[in-house]
């Protein structure tokens, strides 16, 4: 089990109604179905992701979200998430909006440009970053839109979005003292819990 | 004709008939005194009957979905290749039946039969039926094969209509719900072609009113026009394009009216063939029940309403190319699914084949269904256990 649904599971109320973006494989949806009975739905665009959703009787939806989700109603949902997919949107800030139209609260998490591998890499290499964790070159990458941690709390600032609360780890996404102390240059993932 | 039977096949089958002596109230307020529905089984019902699957067929399907009827068949059922052991709709796993719609021309009772009051053929007479009928008479089919829940009811296009009226009308008959390239209600679009369809069977001469066979005639320009028309739209361009793209017959045109293009003959064959096959009042009265179909009528449009009574899971299924029942067809079910808070998944299948890749093997869509089979299956066992 990743650490990071497990802090994402202690953040969700049991019975809620849940959307999750990207879902993948479904993992965190079989997660929470299991452990908090909520009533998930996933969105995902990959062929065999979905059709592992299928097997695994996870509700899963086949839809390009960056055709937009106007087929879901207004606080339609009591979370929506989206874990490791808002930089891989043509609009993530147009995004954030939407996630918050449907969902009383939403759950994001993305990988923080701002860790000190990074910095390294672009600042004395002078090249962007290929790392395990994002092993893709600048040509290649699905991840156009990079942000750092502090990037994403002054875009929630600018659009008047409450951070309840937020998490900071590390690249095998567990948590420690010294990324929280400074989580814009020590976590490679962000986690945050944001509502209107 | 198969040389030899293939080991995925459910082998040489034969159709039973069920005799139903029963009136059936129609949604016209018409009454069915009496009727036959034709019927194939493929696979075994287990003791406690909880593994059976429905199949309803399309505008032109018919009982034979599966395995062949003889060795000199030159092709098997409509559906041969999901059905069987092994394949999707896995035939080691589940008893798969499969029927003729009543108003059929197969088998079932319909227009072609014989009319108990006349002693004659019912022909045009024939009352209309609908996918509400077709839908209680399929129970009563389950009821006279002893099965009280089916383990999923699967159908595309015409059919995918019934299985949706079958998770609103008997929501404790029905655990799981396949409904695939389908559609809620039909759009304007659709009624405009069913309705060009009708109008060019009854212009013609030989249609008699619909009593043709009491004029000892079949209007086959009238039918194969309409299939002519039916059969484009289950197409896309593209594979219309890819097909036949501008091949010519001879070398030059021929600046006459016979036919200079591939694809004009291609369609004067099939309306041909389906002539031979087929019943025009059938037809007609085929394309009057997809018009009709709507279930979120009886509650003011609000098919997630509708669906509330619901509670089996749902697969929705919708191919990229259909344009007779687009994506964006099913995607309302899904909608509605969504927002009534029930079980549901959706695949939209990348295909160049139009509508009429719901009855093709594509990889993507035979995995989704056998994943959402097995599911149930593995349910099932659990339950049994």
């Amino acid at each position: 089990m990743r650490s990071d649904l497990d802090i994402i599971n202690d953040w969700i109320q049991e019975d809620s109604k849940v959307l999750d973006l990207g879902c993948g494989n479904g993992e965190l949806l079989q997660h929470l179905m299991g452990k908090k009975n909520v009533k998930g739905y996933g969105i995902e665009i990959n062929a065999d992701e979905i059709n592992n959703c299928i097997e695994k009787g996870i509700p899963v939806i086949d839809q390009n979200i960056d055709d937009g989700l106007q087929n879901f109603g207004d606080q339609s949902f009591d979370l929506v998430v989206m874990t490791h997919a808002l930089q891989q949107f043509r609009r993530p800030d147009l995004l954030l909006d939407e996630m918050l139209r449907i969902g009383k609260e939403c759950i994001i998490t993305f990988p923080n440009f701002g860790h000190w591998r990074n910095r390294l890499h672009l600042g004395i290499k002078g090249r962007m970053p290929v790392s395990e964790f994002l092993p893709y070159n600048w040509y290649d990458t699905p991840n156009i839109h990079f942000c750092t941690f502090v990037d994403f709390t002054r875009l929630c600032d600018e659009k008047g979005i409450h951070i309840k609360r937020w998490a900071a780890v590390d690249g095998h996404l567990r948590d420690h003292w010294w990324i929280r102390a400074l989580p814009n240059v020590m976590s490679e993932t962000a986690i945050f819990h944001v509502s209107r | 004709m198969p040389d030899t039977i293939p080991a995925d096949s459910v082998g040489i089958v034969t159709p039973n008939i069920a005799v139903f002596e029963t009136p059936l109230a129609l949604s016209s307020k018409q009454t069915l005194e009496q009727y036959e529905l034709i019927y194939e089984t493929y696979g075994k019902l287990n003791a406690k009957a909880t593994n059976a699957i429905l199949i309803c067929h399309a505008l032109s399907g018919d009982h034979h979905a599966a395995g062949y009827h003889s060795m000199d068949d030159k092709k098997p059922g409509w559906w041969d290749s999901a059905i069987g052991p092994g394949k999707p709709i896995d035939t080691s796993k589940f008893f798969v039946v499969c029927l003729n719609n009543l108003g059929g021309c197969c088998g079932s009772t319909g227009p072609t039969s014989l009319n108990p009051k006349t002693n004659k053929e019912w022909g045009a007479d024939f009352p209309i039926v609908t996918v509400t009928d077709w839908v209680e008479s399929q129970a009563r089919l389950a009821d006279y094969l002893h099965i009280n829940t089916w383990a999923a009811v699967i159908g595309g296009s015409l059919g995918g209509m019934q299985v949706l009226e079958w998770s609103i009308r008997f929501p404790d008959r029905i655990k799981n719900a396949v409904i695939i390239a389908s559609a809620p209600k039909l759009s304007t679009q659709n009624i405009a072609f069913n309705e060009v369809a009708r109008q060019s069977i009854s212009r013609d001469p030989d249609f008699h009113d619909g009593h043709y066979t009491a004029n000892n005639t079949i209007p086959v320009n009238g039918l194969g026009l309409a299939r002519m028309l039916g059969h484009i739209t289950y197409l896309s361009d593209d594979s219309m394009g890819k097909k036949f793209g501008r091949k010519m017959r001879h070398d030059d045109y021929q600046y006459n009216y016979g036919i200079d293009f591939e694809v004009e003959s291609y369609l004067r064959y099939q309306g041909e063939a389906f002539t031979k096959r087929f019943d025009a009042n059938t037809y007609r009265l085929m394309t009057k029940a997809l018009d009709y179909f709507d279930p979120a009528s009886a509650t003011n449009g609000d098919l997630s309403k509708a669906l509330s009574s619901a509670q089996c899971d749902f697969l929705l299924v919708s191919f990229t190319t259909d344009w007779r029942f687009s994506p964006a067809r099913s995607e309302e079910i899904v909608d509605a699914l969504v927002r009534a808070g029930k079980h549901v998944s959706y695949a939209k299948i990348d295909s160049n084949k139009g509508h009429d890749a719901f009855l093709f093997p594509i990889p993507r869509y035979m995995s989704a269904l056998n994943g959402f089979l097995n599911r149930a299956h593995n349910i099932l066992i659990q339950e049994s256990n």
